[in-house]
């Protein structure tokens, strides 16, 4: 009867891998999204990003001589292996997915420790380290949102799209049905596409408006609605209480104010706030990315600071950077500062000054 | 006498944690009294500071209410009664129920079953006892603070005296989940609690007086607003304010109740008498009212048993000394069902080492959960920076931070993060979803630091002694080399007188060589001039 625990002897909490799983769970409707409107590259990159995950980590957890079953079960590698799949193009060779995997489960997360010792979001040190690696395979390889371009009126492009075998077989041999080339199924993303045009100034907003291969209904086209799945995502995560609301929040309003505040300025060479807030991977990456709590600030006002840069970061790195998008390298910039961000922001302690 | 319950403005705390209060189980009964038992093994320390000091012997046969032990003298320090007539069988060291699970000087009495008194009268001329006699009375009672305190209430008196205390704080928040024994007592004694405030009140003259008392207690807040309006109160002038607040774990901790009531915060390192304010607990003014009213010492409490493998959960008066197995007998223990017996409630208690340890004045609430109630100590993922802990913590402390610095070891940086500002409340374990045991952490880091302080005093009495020693030994050699050198000088000066003696000597000598020399000069000079003429020597 006498047992060594003590106090106190109630939990209320989730464990981690529950609340890891709800997460994943919240990532559905974007997941499906995504499939609906980039093809089924996207399932097969997530499939196989939670393959080599997997694979990886159990190699790592047994050459540190960890309990391999128990951290397999916290589900963190399922989580990056399935954000690392979302953020790859849709029609990623096979071992691209497999070195992301590997940058991100071997080196920035095992490591340093494994899960809870990571510096550095893994899913995110994975995309920039193939970004500045493969940077041709990381940005042409966005299959056209089809389903949507077809519906377009003005749109010239001829819709087409893989089924799942064609996908597999591109993927893993590098083989298109006859009839196709590469470039007849991808395009440039909406983001890419502003970004080139106003910065050479090639076009203005409302000629690329014109062209309809950026601007959606709110946000970028196609990618609209996979940023509106992530947000209902988002929201559901935070009613239930597994992230808090300051640094998604903090992030949408500092790139939303921003976004605003040029494009006052200057109307036709900066997108709207909305064509911002539903582009790239924003949504994905306020709830998603930028709240691992492994790497972000842990204080309210931390939190908020973090996110507010994180915002303000993807802003600058989409208007004048080298990247069309911008959450990877500004998460990662951020979690540089957190140590900084948790050391001032530290609450004032009970009965001191 | 006013009453402003729902205009009284209150308060938030931070943190703190919404619990499932499972008061029902045990808040509904009358309150029993304990069978007595064969054997009463009373502790000598039951308090906070140091033991008492037995004034029985072996065979001695004692009344109730009977002093077997008196306070010891000029130290923090409470006395011991006995709770039932009988013999003393032994005065011994027994297995407590503490949390080091250590053994500690005991008294044991044979009852004999008469339970008879020792002579005593209610007093009543409560009127015209005057502060230092209310004081006294309730040092004599060996009253202690009941809240889980337990430092004795008479020398806490005393000190609030010597200072300006304007506000007595009654703690009735009771905000552990399972207790319900001041919920009770309240139900049940509201008449009590509030003489006993009263007379609280006048010991330390505050002006007022607030009862704060948690919102999932209707019961025994409608009973205590009813004794005041009811009862013949003998002070017109006394204020009582009872304030329903939120109830929120750990609502009831002293520091959080002020907080709360108050909107004050006590200093780090202070106390709340330093804010002009004395918190006690409900169950400690009722133990005032039998001191002083029936001029009954604390031998008895009332304790909680409850818990999912406890048939009757109830709440029961047990004398202090009963075996816990006994009360858990008498409220129906079901042994297959049983998992842990905890002494207090499920976030502050500590789980026994052995059922046949004694209730103390300590023991407000018998836990006995049934598989599955309780957590069952899962084991500790890494920790993953959620921050869920610093949102819980109502001391705004960092416990992520601090968990690292307690593992590794880092006395310096535990205190720079105010691990001394814990009060130990759970609320981060309770909602640390990598099942750290945080608090089990700092409990060990606080020992580690308080060792180290110790060593540090120690080492330092050691470097004192040595330096001292050093000192003495160069004093000495000061002294040895100071008598040396006199000598020394002395010698010298010796010496020197020798030496100008000689000197002088020598000196005599010459004027004698001299005058010597001066009478041959003469004498050759005459003996030239009988000699040769005169002008050759002119030349």
């Amino acid at each position: 009867m006498f047992s060594a625990q003590s106090s106190p002897f109630l939990k209320s909490a989730p464990s981690v891998s529950k609340m890891m799983l709800v997460v994943i769970l919240a990532l559905i409707p974007g997941i499906l999204t995504s499939i609906f409107i980039f093809g089924f590259g996207v399932l097969m990159n997530i499939c196989l990003a939670i393959l080599s995950a997997y694979s990886f980590e159990a190699a790592m957890l047994l050459l540190r001589k960890r309990p391999v079953m128990v951290y397999l079960k916290d589900n963190s590698a399922l989580l990056t292996a399935i954000l690392i799949g979302l953020a790859l193009p849709p029609l990623a060779p096979w071992w691209l997915t497999v070195i992301g995997v590997f940058f991100a489960i071997v080196i920035s997360k095992q490591l340093y420790g494994g899960l809870g010792y990571n510096i550095f979001n893994p899913a995110m040190v994975a995309y920039a380290i193939l970004l500045v690696s493969f940077p041709a395979e990381m940005t042409t390889y966005w299959q056209t949102p089809t389903a949507l371009i077809s519906q377009s009126e003005v749109s010239n492009i001829i819709p087409v799209s893989l089924g799942l075998l064609d996908t597999i077989n591109f993927q893993f041999f590098s083989q298109l049905p006859n009839n196709l080339t590469i470039d007849a199924l991808t395009s440039a993303t909406p983001l890419d596409v502003v970004r080139t045009s106003t910065l050479t100034g090639f076009a203005t907003i409302s000629e690329i408006q014109a062209t309809g291969t950026a601007f959606g209904m709110f946000g970028g086209i196609g990618i609209e609605w996979v940023n509106l799945a992530f947000l209902a995502g988002g929201l559901f995560i935070l009613r239930k209480g597994l992230i808090s609301w300051h640094i998604p929040i903090s992030l949408l309003i500092s790139l939303g104010f921003l976004s605003l505040l040029f494009g006052s300025f200057e109307l036709d060479s900066n997108p709207s706030p909305l064509f911002h807030l539903f582009s790239g991977a924003t949504m994905l990456g306020a709830f998603f990315i930028a709240t691992d709590p492994v790497t972000a600030a842990s204080s309210h006002k931390g939190r908020i600071i973090y996110g507010a840069g994180i915002g303000a970061l993807i802003y600058i790195i989409r208007s004048w950077g080298g990247y069309p998008d911008a959450i990877a390298f500004s998460v990662l910039i951020m979690n540089m500062c957190v140590p900084l961000l948790d050391y001032y922001t530290q609450p004032r302690v009970y009965g001191h000054d | 006498m006013s009453l402003h319950n729902t205009l009284y403005k209150l308060w938030p705390f931070p943190g703190g944690i919404k619990t499932a209060g499972k008061k029902e189980l045990s808040n509904q009964q009358a309150i029993n009294s304990s069978k007595l038992s064969r054997y009463l093994s009373i502790p000598l320390s039951q308090h906070i500071g140091s033991a008492a000091e037995p004034v029985v012997n072996v065979g001695d046969s004692v009344l109730k209410g009977q002093v077997l032990a008196i306070a010891k003298k000029d130290v923090i320090s409470a006395m011991i009664h006995a709770s039932s007539s009988g013999i003393v069988i032994a005065i011994e060291e027994r297995l407590l129920a503490h949390p080091s699970g250590l053994s500690s000087l005991c008294i044991i009495i044979e009852t004999d079953g008469y339970d008879q008194w020792i002579e005593h009268s209610p007093e009543k001329n409560i009127q015209s006892l005057t502060t230092k006699q209310i004081i006294s009375r309730i040092g004599n009672a060996g009253i202690v603070g009941m809240g889980g305190a337990l430092f004795p209430t008479a020398p806490k008196l005393t000190t609030a005296v010597q200072q300006t205390v304007e506000t007595l704080i009654i703690n009735a928040a009771e905000c552990e989940p399972y207790i319900t024994c001041d919920d009770i007592l309240m139900q049940k004694r509201p008449e009590e609690i509030i003489l006993g405030i009263l007379l609280m009140k006048k010991a330390v003259g505050a002006k007022n007086c607030l009862i704060g008392i948690e919102n999932d207690k209707p019961e025994a807040c409608q009973a205590l607003i009813n004794a005041i309006q009811g009862y013949d109160i003998p002070h017109s002038d006394a204020k009582i304010e009872i304030i329903q607040i939120p109830a929120r774990y750990p609502a009831g901790g002293e520091k959080q109740l002020i907080q709360v009531l108050t909107g004050q915060e006590v200093p780090s390192g202070k106390l709340p008498m330093d804010l002009g304010i004395i918190c006690h607990n409900v169950t400690t003014a009722a133990a005032v009212y039998q001191a002083i009213y029936c001029n009954e010492p604390l031998i008895s409490r009332i304790v909680t048993i409850t818990g999912g493998a406890i048939k009757r959960p109830q709440n029961i008066e047990v004398l202090i000394g009963t075996p816990i197995h006994n009360i858990l007998e008498q409220a129906g223990l079901d042994k297959e069902k049983v998992e842990k017996i905890i002494l207090g409630g499920p976030m502050m208690g500590f789980a026994v080492p052995s059922v046949d340890s004694p209730v103390t004045k300590a023991t407000n609430c018998i836990l006995v959960s049934a598989k599955g109630e309780l957590d069952s100590a899962s084991p500790a993922m890494p920790c993953i920076r959620c921050a869920r802990c610093t949102e819980s913590c109502p001391m705004s402390l960092l416990p992520q931070q601090l968990y690292w610095f307690a593992k590794a070891h880092d006395i310096e940086k535990s205190q720079q993060y105010h691990l001394f500002d814990c009060i130990e409340c759970g609320c981060c374990s309770y909602v640390c979803p990598s099942n750290i045991p945080l608090v089990q952490y700092f409990r060990s880091a606080k020992t580690e630091i308080l060792i180290d302080r110790q060593e540090h005093k120690q080492s330092n009495i050691a470097r004192e002694r040595h330096e001292f020693r050093l000192q003495r030994l160069e004093r000495i050699k000061q002294t040895k080399a100071e008598a040396s050198r006199l000598r020394k000088e002395k010698l010298a000066r010796k010496k020197a007188r020798d030496k100008e003696n000689d000197n002088k000597t020598d000196k005599n000598n010459d004027l004698i060589k001299e005058a010597i020399a001066r009478s041959q000069a003469k004498k050759t000079l005459q003996q030239a001039q009988k000699s040769t003429p005169p002008k050759a020597t002119d030349k």
